[in-house]
This record gives C-alpha cells, structure tokens and sequence, in this order.
C-alpha cells in the first residue's frame, strides 16, 4: 500500500501542492493526471522521495523519508519523463545499472529478457545515445523493469512509478507500455503512473487522480473522475466525455467546444 | 598501447574485454617498471646488481645508491602519481558526469597547487611545534586541502538541483583557477629567496626530486585515494543517470558525492604537491580506455590507475634520457606525446566522442 497524507510542496514562496492525500493499492494502476503546471510530476517526485514535502509518505509501511536508498530499491522502480545520459553507454549497460538496486541481481538473462519485454530485442550493443528519444525512453522503461523484475518480492507488492511513460512513443508502443504496467499491477504489484493522455487513462487504469492548481479535484475510479464537469474545470475547456458501450469513456478533442478566452 | 578494435558493437558486453584490457595493461606497467630501473644517466644495471645479490656479493655503493636511492623512489613516485592523476580525471569525469572534467582543468589542481606554495611560503609562520610535527607532511597536507577546498566549491557552485551544467562547471573552474593562481603570485611575491629555490624545484613539474622521504609523505593520501576509488565505482555508474535516478537505483548520492570528492582531492593535492602537476594524463588516459573498453567504472578505473602509472613511468624514462645527462620536465613529455596521439584518437573516433 502506498499512504501519502497531507504533501505541501513549496518552492520558495510559491506552494506548487497543497494539502494533497494520495493511496495507491498494489494490484491496480493508479493514474496521476491534470494540466500542465498542475502538479503531477511534483506529487510523483514527492511519492518516490526525490523531494521532502510536508506530510509524510508510506509504502508498504516503510517511511519514504526515513528510508534508505538501496531498500526502497528494492521495492520500488521509477521511470523519469527523461533520462538524458554522461557516457556512451550501451542499451544493455543501461538496462544493467537497474540491476544494480534490486534483489534480481543473480537472475541471469535478464537484461536480453528486460530488453525484449519493451520491444528492443537485440539492441543490447547498440549506444544508448544513438537511439531515437522513443526507444530511450523503452530502454529506460527496460531498466525500471530489470530492477522489479518480480511484481511480488517475498510476498509483498513491488511497485514502479511512471513518469509520463507514453509521452515520446507513437501508438503502437504507447499501448504496448500501457499493457505492461497493466500485467505489472495485474500480477500483484503496485504503478502509479502520471499520464497526458486521458483516454489511456480511462483504459488502463483502475484509479484516478485529477490534480489542478496543486489540489486534488477529484480521486476514484476513471468512471467517477473522467467526467465533463470535472474535466472541464481542471483542463479550463469545455470537454464532453462519451463513452463505448463496453469500455467506459472516452472523449475526442472534436467534440470539445469554443475554447473560452481567459 | 591500448587495442582499440574497430567493430565496437559487435558483442555487446565489454567486460571480458575490459578484463583482457586491465591484464595487458598490468604486464605494461610491469615492463616499463622495469625499463625504467634499467635506463638512467649512470650506467648501473639492475641485472647486474640482481646477480650480485644472488651470488650473495657485496653490492657496490655506487649501483647501491644509484638504484635504491635514486631510480626505485623515482619509480614508485612516478607509478603513484600517474595513477592517481588518471584516476582522479575518471572519477572526477564521472562526478560531473562530464568528460571535461579534469582536475587540471577546472582549478582543482590549481587549489592543490595554491595550498602547497602557501605551505611552503607561510610554513615558517607555524608555531615551532605544530610545523616539527607536521615535518614533510605540511606540503601534501595543504594541496589536499587546497584541492578538497576548491573541489568542493566547484560542485556546490555548478550543481543545481541535482544537475551539474557544464558550462557552470567550466567557467566557474577558470575562475576558481584564475583566483588559486593570482593568490599563488602573491605568496610567491612574499617568499623569500631559500623559499623561492623550493618553489622553483616544487613547480618544474618533475619526479626528479623523489625520495623515500618525500614519498612517505606523499604516499599514505595517493594509497588511501586509489584504494577508496574502486569503492566509488558503482555509484558512479549509477550516477551517470542523474543525482535522481542514481537515488532511485539504491545508491546514496551525497555519500557518494562526499567520497568522491575527497578521493579527487586526495590524489590529485598528493601528486601536485610531489610533483607540481603534471597536466594532459587525468583527461587522455580515460578517455583512451572509454574508446576501447566502454565508460563501466567498475573497469575504468582499474585500468586507468594501470594506464597512468604506466605512461607516466615511461614519459619520466624519456624525460631524463633524451637530453642526457640534463632532464626535460616531464609535463613537456607527455604533451608532446600524448598531444598529437590524443588529436588522432580524437579524428577516429569523433562518431563515440560525440555520444
């Protein structure tokens, strides 16, 4: 379980979180989303300990401040929106370096088997830096894997955070990436992801967070969150949400409306 | 000198590679080792005297001193000081995560130098007491901590929320450079004329003068460094991600940076102090083995410590046989050598440079 209660982030005078409680289960996807500037990626860095907030963070009962380095290693990968690397490393060394943190290190085969689970089987020789801001970030995506290889580790969740994981990839591999967080949390484990992209929000997650001006606007299941007024408000744009008979909403830019001048 | 196949990628994992590399570069330095006991202006022979010693005859006083005195200090100075300029390059290097940074580059040798002529100019200012106890270690006691010093300056002025700018990094090191320098000329301007012959001798940037004594002094930091230094070579892997993504992998980066740091200044205030600073060794020597072994420190800095000692053992052969009996200093060696060798690396291999 991942707790979060009360985050207040401030960067100098200005709070860019208030007041913000978050959980997360393991087994579910939990979806951080909201505008530009609203907060998302603060509240994911406040969640994996990047920055010390007010409040305080629980995962799996462990104190994130309190914690050390290589034990939340252990529980937990998190993928940054960018990872520009120092150094020509190659795709495998990067993938290896997650190795580094987990208890998966005497696995053996596994950076090949990290690699191909993101779709890059056989770019192990090739230079991280040569490859296109797409496979990057895949490459990235395989080194957070290769640390949580295991969803369960001795019976308890494992968890990864995403930044933005879909943000540089086309299609195809955006649903791609989406499932494999989707077989993560169905496996036993723990994501929380911050997404751009409202409508694989309402496909692959199982809870949403709606964020704007650093408060939460709206928390629960996709169904309960996704809606128009709510939308509307975070996003500042009237915003029609519809919905597939099977699959729960969806919404299409088209059929927002005038965008109001501010 | 170091094998530089032409098909990088071929076969992704480079650590048997790397393996062979720091087994070549052993056998390298144990060859030049000896080459260096074996050439010198006098022409004492250490075979000679090694045959001697087995028959069990007296050893002459000449070959004696010449050996023992003169060309094996010279040596173990040389090996350590290259080392841990080669080393301090890597590590620094991957401190910033920047392959600019260089100890003589950015003003950390600058500092290191700026404690020790402080050391030796304003010694005599020392209550007796303190300045008898600290004997030869005052020199290398005060480069470390001029190098510490401005070690520390340079990261804290050009780390940013976790990001290390490279421009800040580099401006800010020619400042601090500048400064250790100009405050340099002033202690110089204040020295008197014994103090002066010691710093003229101090700034020649040689090995000529190691002694036993001297290497005493010099030696426990440059030992103490390179052995904390393979320590560091995981998290400076790690760290190659970014101070964040290092944390999130296990790593504890300020520890790391803290020892890091101490490492650099460590090694790089020990080899100015003995030897004044010998520039071009701690930014040729990593990069050469990045091309040929790939950037994973856990073998980098292995074979840099290797690769250093080993050219800076034979520069310092050059250094003293070329004009014989006179000596050239040695800084002058290994730029005119490694200049040209480095440009050549750097037109062949400009495509992984880049990365």
């Amino acid at each position: 379980m991942l707790d979060a209660k009360d985050i207040t982030v401030r960067l100098g005078h200005r709070a860019i979180l208030t007041g913000i409680d978050f959980r997360a289960r393991p087994g579910a996807v939990t979806a951080i989303v909201g505008p530009n500037g609203s907060g998302k990626t603060t509240l994911l860095r406040a969640l994996t300990g990047d920055l010390s907030p007010d409040g305080r963070v629980r995962l799996n009962g462990h104190d994130i401040a309190s914690t050390r380095p290589w034990v939340l290693a252990s529980l937990r990968g998190v993928l940054p929106q960018a990872t520009p690397l120092a150094f020509p490393f190659t795709a495998a060394e990067v993938v290896r370096l997650g190795l580094m943190g987990g208890v998966e290190a005497a696995e053996d085969g596994l950076v090949p088997k990290a690699l191909a689970r993101v779709g890059l089987a056989g770019f192990e020789g090739r230079y991280y830096q040569e490859l296109s801001g797409g496979e990057q970030q895949r490459v990235q995506l395989a080194r957070v894997l290769a640390q949580v290889w295991h969803p369960m580790a001795h019976g308890r969740p494992r968890w990864l955070f995403l930044d933005e994981p879909v943000s540089s990839l086309d299609i195809g591999h955006q649903l791609q990436v989406m499932q494999i967080a989707r077989d993560f949390a169905d496996a036993g484990g723990g994501v929380v992801a911050v997404m751009h992209d409202l409508n694989l929000t309402a496909m692959f997650a199982d809870a949403v967070t709606l964020l704007a001006e650093g408060r939460v606007l709206g928390q629960g299941a996709p169904a309960d969150v996704l809606r128009d007024d709510l939308l509307s408000r975070a996003y500042r744009c009237p915003i029609r949400v519809n919905t597939t008979p099977a699959n729960g909403p969806y919404l299409l830019p088209h059929a927002a409306g005038q965008i109001a001048a501010e | 000198m170091v094998a530089i196949s032409p098909d990088e990628t071929a076969q992704w994992d480079r650590a048997p590679r790397a393996r062979r590399t720091t087994l070549m570069l052993a056998a390298l330095l144990g060859l030049v080792s000896v080459f260096s006991l074996t050439v010198g202006a006098a022409g004492t022979s250490p075979w000679a005297v090694l045959a001697d010693w087995l028959a069990g005859r007296e050893i002459g006083l000449a070959d004696r001193v010449v050996l023992f005195e003169i060309r094996l200090p010279r040596l173990a100075m040389g090996a350590l000081v290259g080392a841990s300029l080669a080393v301090s390059g890597a590590v620094m290097q991957g401190l910033f995560r920047n392959p600019l940074a260089d100890p003589g580059l950015v003003g950390v040798s600058a500092g290191a130098g700026l404690g020790a002529i402080a050391a030796i100019v304003l010694g005599g200012l020392l209550p007796a007491g303190l300045a008898a106890a600290l004997g030869y270690y005052a020199v290398p006691v005060a480069a470390f901590a001029g190098g510490w010093a401005s070690t520390l300056v340079l990261y804290a002025i050009s780390t940013r929320r976790g990001r290390t700018s490279v421009a800040t990094m580099l401006l800010a090191g020619i400042a601090l450079g500048a400064l250790a320098g100009a405050l340099s000329g002033i202690l110089v301007y204040m020295a008197d004329d014994a103090q002066l012959r010691d710093l003229t001798f101090w700034g020649l940037g040689s090995l000529a003068g190691a002694t036993w004594a001297k290497l005493a002094a010099a030696a426990p930091l440059m030992i103490l460094a390179l052995a904390c230094a393979p320590m560091l070579a995981r998290g400076l892997n790690g760290l190659a991600l970014g101070e964040a993504a290092a944390n999130h992998i296990g790593i504890p980066v300020q520890r790391l940076k803290a020892v890091a740091i101490l490492t650099v200044a460590g090694a790089t205030g020990a080899a100015v102090a003995v030897s004044g600073g010998i520039g071009f060794v701690g930014i040729v020597v990593p990069h050469l083995l990045r091309l040929a072994i790939g950037p994973d420190h856990r073998f980098l800095l292995v074979n840099a410590a290797l690769l250093g000692a080993a050219l800076l053992i034979l520069a310092d052969v050059i250094a003293r046989v070329i004009i014989a009996p006179a000596e050239l200093p040695i800084g002058i060696v290994t730029a005119t050598l490694g200049g040209p060798f480095f440009l050549w690396i750097l037109l062949r291999k400009r495509g992984v440079l880049d990365l």
